[in-house]
């Protein structure tokens, strides 16, 4: 399936877009969507952590993903 | 009020919008843009946010929040885009009846803030641009 993407903070300067449209397995978890990304773009293995949100919630590694998810790349958050 | 904002923020409408008749208390905190990072000038701040979620996690920040005190009102802003030295980043307002309540419940929701909402910065120095805490 082809999940879409969206990047934030340093992910989006790593990966030079703001919408990433990926190919993942049918049966994609959240792991393997982090797994294959920081493969990709090693960059991502140097950050501090990096999470997957799926529909403005953050996601656990085993939470499988769907082509309709809206899927977020979060990189560590600082706000305030 | 919970909202990201891409203009300055009315610091007084957010107070205003926490004041309840059961309040004796109204504990503001504002996060403002500081010139430097560990003795480095800082220039000026880009703040990025994911709307959605942002404004989802402020509001279960809120509500958790509002399990543990007795809140009257609670309002959570923050700003996106750049920002010059001086600025504030964020203004959290929270009423309580009595004011140890309105101490503690504004320092956990600018805390957890901190730590969960999906809100970047990147600090503008003269000789280039980091993005705070991404890298260990």
């Amino acid at each position: 399936m082809q999940v879409k993407i969206a990047l934030f903070g340093i992910t989006k300067e790593i990966i030079g877009a703001s919408k990433l449209n990926y190919q993942l397995s049918e049966t994609a978890d959240v792991n393997q969507l982090l797994n294959n990304l920081r493969a990709d773009y090693p960059a991502l293995q140097k950050l501090s952590s990096l999470m997957i949100a799926v529909n403005d919630d953050y996601a656990t590694p085993e939470q499988t993903l769907s082509a309709h998810d809206e899927i977020a790349l979060i990189p560590p958050v600082c706000g305030g | 009020m919970i909202a990201i904002t891409e203009g300055p923020i009315n610091t007084q409408a957010v107070i205003d919008a926490v004041q309840a008749d059961g309040a004796g208390a109204i504990n503001v905190f504002i996060g403002t843009v500081r010139n430097q990072t560990q003795a480095k000038p800082v220039i000026q701040l880009d703040f990025e946010a994911y709307d959605s979620m942002a404004v989802k996690k402020m509001q279960e920040i809120a509500n958790q929040a509002a399990e543990r005190w007795p809140i009257q009102k609670v309002a959570i802003v923050h700003r996106k885009g750049t920002l010059q030295i001086g600025e504030a980043a964020v203004v959290i307002a929270v009423s309580t009846p009595h004011r140890k309540a309105s101490f503690e419940a504004c320092e956990y929701i600018i805390d957890t803030l901190k730590q969960v909402v999906p809100i970047w910065k990147k600090e503008k120095f003269e000789d280039g641009d980091v993005w705070v805490a991404a890298h260990p």
